[in-house]
């Protein structure tokens, strides 16, 4: 083995520092520029929407606006006030409400229970019925469309809002059993037995035991369910016109079927309105999230 | 009438059978030990007891009661498990009181055994606690205290120290013991740790393969194991099972090992049946503790063995000793100085052996 010195150790310590700020200094770099190239979008966004269509026509994408101008946002909310052909994103903003909050809670209810039953009470055949929910999670929006329609057309709950808080419960289930079955198993099972001696049922284990825990995965699952059925458009799009869409369609009928002059500061501000409630949820919950994870909740 | 019987009870899972006609008896007052390897079934028959897991065959009797399909609340059984089962959302009381409260005990009953077992188990501090807030002697104490409320007529407990630490275990073992002089209730066990089932039980029902291989007093167990797996299965190191012939000449019997010509005279030993023993292929069991390395009583049987090992663990001291190449341990005081690769005069308490047929290893 090589002898070392005293100064040499000196000289490879000042190596690595260096080395080590290097690689510093380039992990900055690297997230700096991906940050900006993340928040660009958004910029644009919200520059433009402050904007009057004199001053975008005449500035560049990146250009200040001249001042803080809401009229695109009220207008995009509200409305010009003439009559027909005026599309605005209040009446779908609620229709989404209308539709997100059911169509979350039942998904949601309903994965938790599939997924306490597929982990605490083992039944014969669990595993297939597993899969074939774990299938569920493959099927393509697409190939659902037509089975889907014809079911509603039968339920007599085509183009509602009903309609799409079923489509989407429906298609939610899957995801959402799949995160609580995944979660459950976590649970000792000895949680269950020891309710079962002391008496407690089914329902009564799954209400006063299971669910006070799963604080961070239900919270996961809203997050989840919200944001996808929020931002879908397809089904909306496929399974309600005119007065019951949910607010992506509208968005999208407001962009296209202008006749006049583009107004991009209107679609700005309509698009961001439109994120907005799951930029929400995410702030939100996101901190119930990682609260639910560091409070030690789950361990007993 | 007994607490607790179990008449010829099977169970699997599928096409892996778990448990095979089991049949096992508990007198009021009596802690009974399930002991045996993980995966013997002895935590599947604590369940079924418990009335959590179904049975193919067989039947469960509880005070002479056919309990077989009756729902786990109504057995009059109170459970304790290895992870405690704490209900994480509830502080202590809650825990403690939640299976009366199932069961419709009265307001004032269900403060007065809560004050009662709180106190007597000094977790009265702590009721309002979360279990996350609790460490694990408390939790322990908590679990046992949600059984104890109960007043069951038979404990059950699923491993419930192994998740403690090694210092607390043995705390914990005392005061579990101390409880049962204390109750008198009747307590299955299930362990898979034998210095707490010698400690605990009064009776030791060990377990391997779904089957009871032994069923009997700790003494019994220790001195007199029914078959080979028990033998090995209890003492640590365990019991030194040396294959070899037994010879009966003029009604004398001896031991000898394959290729040796030492004959070990075996007298005074309990034969279960004292026929055809001549040329009988056995194992002759002794005890790492039974040999000594200077006579203690007459009758010791004196024997030279060349020492090849030598492990050092505080007190005393566990050395491998080579008979005709079969390896043979003992036990001395760490304060034994005995030469390696040397031969060394050792001494069998002959009183204490135990002979076993090589082909069923059963006991003879």
């Amino acid at each position: 083995m090589q002898d070392k010195t005293h100064s040499s150790y000196k000289q490879l310590e000042q190596k690595s520092k260096y080395t080590n700020m290097f690689l510093r200094w380039f992990l900055y770099f690297v997230l700096v520029i991906f940050a900006l190239y993340f928040i660009f979008p958004l910029y644009v966004m919200v520059v433009t929407s402050l904007k009057t269509m004199e001053e975008i026509r005449q500035g560049t994408l990146l250009t200040w606006p001249s001042g803080l101008n809401f009229d695109s946002w009220l207008v995009a909310w509200g409305g010009r006030g003439y009559g027909a052909g005026d599309t605005f994103l209040k009446p779908y903003f609620w229709n989404s409400i209308k539709m997100v909050v059911p169509a979350v809670f039942f998904s949601t209810f309903i994965g938790a229970m599939a997924g306490y039953v597929l982990t605490k009470w083992r039944f014969k055949g669990d595993k297939w019925v597993f899969l074939f929910l774990l299938f569920g999670c493959f099927i393509p929006y697409q190939a659902i469309l037509l089975p889907m329609a014809r079911t509603l057309g039968v339920l007599g709950i085509s183009n509602s809002v009903i309609g799409l808080v079923l489509v989407h419960t429906v298609y939610g289930i899957p995801f959402t059993t799949l995160f609580f079955r995944n979660f459950y198993v976590s649970i000792p099972s000895e949680l269950v037995k020891a309710a079962r001696i002391d008496g407690a049922g089914f329902f009564k284990i799954f209400f006063k035991i299971l669910l006070p825990v799963s604080t961070p995965i239900i919270v996961v699952t809203i997050i989840w369910q919200f944001t996808q059925i929020w931002n879908d458009f397809l089904f909306g799009s496929t399974f309600s016109f005119g007065e019951a869409a949910p607010i992506q369609v509208a968005l999208n009928n407001m962009v296209l079927s202008s006749t006049s002059v583009k107004e991009y500061n209107v679609d700005m501000a309509s698009a961001i309105i439109a994120g907005i409630p799951t930029l929400i949820v995410y702030v939100l919950a996101g901190k119930y999230f990682i609260r639910g994870l560091t409070s030690g909740a789950v361990k007993g | 009438m007994k607490t607790l019987k179990i008449e010829e009870l099977s169970k699997n899972f599928g096409s892996t059978e778990v448990l095979r006609k089991i049949n096992l008896e508990i007198d009021e007052g009596n802690f009974l030990v399930l002991l045996g390897p993980s995966g013997c079934g002895k935590s599947t028959l604590l369940n079924i007891i418990a009335g959590l897991e179904t049975i193919n065959e067989g039947n469960v009797h509880i005070d002479d009661y056919n309990v077989s399909k009756v729902e786990p609340k109504d057995r009059n059984i109170a459970m304790v498990f290895q992870s405690y089962a704490l209900y994480p959302s509830m502080n202590v009381r809650e825990n403690m009181i939640f299976g009366l409260k199932q069961a419709k005990v009265s307001k004032e009953k269900i403060e007065e055994q809560l004050e009662k077992v709180s106190k007597f188990l000094q977790v009265d501090a702590l009721l309002e606690r979360k279990p996350s807030q609790l460490s694990g002697g408390q939790r322990q104490r908590v679990a046992i205290g949600r059984a104890l409320v109960r007043e069951p007529r038979i404990f059950l407990f699923d491993e419930p120290l192994s998740n403690l630490d090694a210092k607390l275990r043995v705390e914990m073992r005392r005061e579990i013991k101390k409880l049962h002089q204390q109750l008198k209730t009747t307590v299955v066990y299930v362990t898979h740790d034998q210095t707490e089932a010698m400690s605990l039980g009064t009776n030791i029902a060990i377990m391997n393969h779904g089957v009871i291989q032994q069923n009997d007093t700790p003494e019994n167990i220790y001195n007199k194991p029914s078959n080979t797996f028990v033998a090995d299965f209890i003492g640590s190191p365990s019991m030194n099972l040396i294959k070899g012939n037994l010879k009966e000449s003029s009604n004398k019997v001896s031991f000898v090992t394959h290729g040796s010509n030492i004959e070990i005279p075996i007298n005074g030993y309990d034969f279960k049946e004292k026929s055809n023993l001549d040329n009988k292929e056995v194992f002759f069991g002794i005890r790492p503790e039974h040999i000594f390395f200077k006579k203690s009583n007459e009758e010791d049987f004196e024997i030279n063995l060349r020492a090849d090992l030598s492990e050092y663990i505080g007190h005393e001291q566990i050395m491998t000793f080579n008979f005709e190449n079969q390896e043979v341990l003992a036990k001395f005081p760490s304060t034994v100085k005995i030469d390696l690769s040397k031969n060394t005069k050792l001494f069998f308490d002959l009183t204490q052996i135990s002979l076993f047929d090589a082909k069923t290893e059963e006991r003879i």
